[in-house]
């Protein structure tokens, strides 16, 4: 926002007066956001659902973004909003880099998210909030790590894994069960997949696979070599596997008691 | 009191752009090469620090010779526009043409203000298309005039000689391997037409590189990669000539050897032909066509 802020200041989000309004506004929503760590990099995965009130506003909703080359986004909340701060998000890192030559370091790149959502406090009142998830190779400790945020702009590093966005709770229930820390980056892709599977089997906003329209959650990978997204088919064949074991177990993987 | 003394205006301005074409020319050289692929972009420039060739953004890249405070200025200038256009509008709306003409302006207004010095530097501004023909490299010379390249540009000191060796040796369709290497024999080659050599350690690569399938096509082209690429074309080459043409043997044998006079001596004689057609900047345009036909 330095940029933009010193050059363009009218184009900034925080900048535009809002109309005294009574009660929340009704915009698209996006829900479910879950993240999981594994020795070689991070899994960050979103479902495809946005609602408004009680109506579904879109099912191929993306809601997981590249920030940069090592670093991607997932974002819950006011979906026009949050999608206009992940590309203010990438706008801010890619003109640093190109300016200095240089990367910012994963810390600097969460403290800069974490100014960006404080300075949406002001909607966030209003009912229009927004809170990311952030993901990311660290190139310097070379480690995968994620920073959750809450709608003031706290920021907290998670260990393993986590999630936010209305379906959280019971993503975090699954993942809680699921997660190992010698997951390999198939079985982290996995896990996570599992867990919006979880979410969307008890939160109404979040939307499971949709094998009928081939649409599947969007799940992306940082690794040492960078951002990847997995593609469709790669997806598709995660959603399946689960869905073909969960026709037999409904409920999903059973845990150890003890 | 004293008269100010008169200067007439075709003397002031070619004061002027004496001035910014010393301060050019002192400096080493940047050539740019159209390849297969997309663009090669390549200096002598032992800092690996301060760069002389840069990203812009998507497809754009950026090559100064010169002062560097003066051109870090441009291209910090040209990396705000983009980025700005960019968010305002859409990724593909920042083309090399409007980031050229926002220089063109600039170093035209410069050049023209009595106030200021001139701008002692001579910019490229390149993008990488769909398709080799997509292609499109511009020369922004101090007087912000915009020249129009196509397939090979050199700026900065010794550039007319550089140039037409290249305009003599490149050909459309040529791998990244041998694009470099025929850059960094023209820049290895001195006014006298000496050669010297250039190591990897001396010279700054990048490449706009339409099949990385990043949206970012910019990529610098360092160490291991970078000497394994110089290596490697030595011995493609030496077995291409045996059917090569006479222009490609005779670079062969100067590649293998380290020396051919003949194939210099040749290219003296041309620089010195060429030398009034690039000191005008307005006649870039016909060089351009004039490569494109080889």
């Amino acid at each position: 926002m330095d940029f933009l802020g010193a050059h363009s200041p009218d184009l900034l989000p925080g900048n535009r007066p809002l109309p005294p309004v009574q009660g929340a506004i009704e915009a698209p929503h996006g829900t479910t956001i879950v993240a999981a760590s594994f020795p070689g990099g991070v899994v960050l995965a979103g479902d495809r659902r946005a609602t408004m009130g009680n109506v579904i506003a879109q099912r191929d909703i993306e809601k997981v973004f590249p920030a940069d080359e090592y670093s991607a986004v997932g974002i819950a909340g006011t979906a026009g909003l949050a999608v206009e701060m992940v590309k203010l998000f990438q706008l801010e890192l890619e003109h640093f880099e190109k300016v200095e030559g240089a990367q910012l370091s994963l810390e600097g790149k969460a403290n800069r998210l974490s100014t960006m959502i404080r300075g949406n406090l002001g909607m966030a009142m209003q009912g229009l909030a927004i809170v990311p998830l952030f993901a990311g190779w660290d190139v310097d400790r070379q480690k995968g790590r994620i920073f959750s945020y809450d709608v003031t702009g706290g920021r907290s590093e998670e260990h393993g894994f986590a999630s936010t966005g209305s379906g959280s709770v019971f993503a975090r229930g699954a993942l809680k069960k699921l997660y190992r820390d010698d997951f390999t980056e198939n079985q982290a892709a996995t896990a996570v997949v599992q867990a919006l599977y979880d979410a969307a089997d008890d939160d109404s906003a979040t939307g499971g696979p949709d094998l009928a329209r081939r649409i599947y959650p969007i799940v992306t990978v940082i690794t040492e070599d960078g951002f990847k997204k997995l593609t469709e088919a790669e997806v598709s064949d995660i959603a399946r596997a689960i869905h073909e074991r969960r026709l037999e177990q409904p409920d999903g993987p059973r845990a150890a008691l003890l | 009191m004293s008269t100010p003394f008169y200067v007439s205006p075709q003397q002031a301005m070619a004061d002027r752009a004496e001035y910014a074409r010393k301060g050019i020319a002192r400096g080493r050289s940047v050539v740019v090469l159209q390849y297969i692929d997309g663009v090669v972009f390549v200096a002598e420039n032992p800092s690996r620090a301060l760069h002389k060739v840069s990203e812009i953004y998507d497809r754009i890249a950026f090559a100064a010779v010169g002062k560097y405070n003066e051109f870090e200025n441009l291209r910090i200038g040209g990396v705000r526009y983009a980025d700005l256009r960019g968010y305002t509008y859409d990724r593909e709306d920042v083309t090399a043409r409007g980031l050229a003409n926002v220089y063109a302006q600039t170093l035209g207004t410069i050049f023209s203000s009595a106030a200021e010095k001139p701008y002692e530097v001579e910019l490229i501004v390149a993008e990488v298309g769909n398709a080799p023909e997509d292609d499109q490299i511009y020369r922004l010379p101090h007087d912000g005039s915009i020249v129009d390249e196509h397939g090979s540009v050199a700026v900065g000191g010794n550039a007319d000689q550089i140039s037409s060796y290249l305009d003599q040796r490149h050909r459309e369709g040529m791998t990244l391997g041998e694009a470099l290497k025929l850059a960094v024999e023209s820049l290895s080659r001195d006014t006298a037409g000496a050669e010297r050599t250039l190591t990897a350690e001396q010279l700054e690569v990048a490449t706009l590189d339409r099949t990385r399938p990043q949206q970012r096509k910019f990529k610098r082209i360092l160490g291991r990669q970078l000497s394994r690429l110089l290596d490697e074309h030595v011995g493609a080459e030496a077995g291409k000539s045996a059917d090569g043409d006479e222009d490609a043997s005779d670079e062969a044998a100067g590649g293998a050897a380290g020396e051919s006079s003949g194939a210099s001596g040749a290219s003296d004689a041309e620089a010195t032909s060429g030398k009034d057609d690039s000191g005008k900047d307005d006649s870039g345009s016909s060089k351009g066509t004039e490569t494109s036909e080889d």
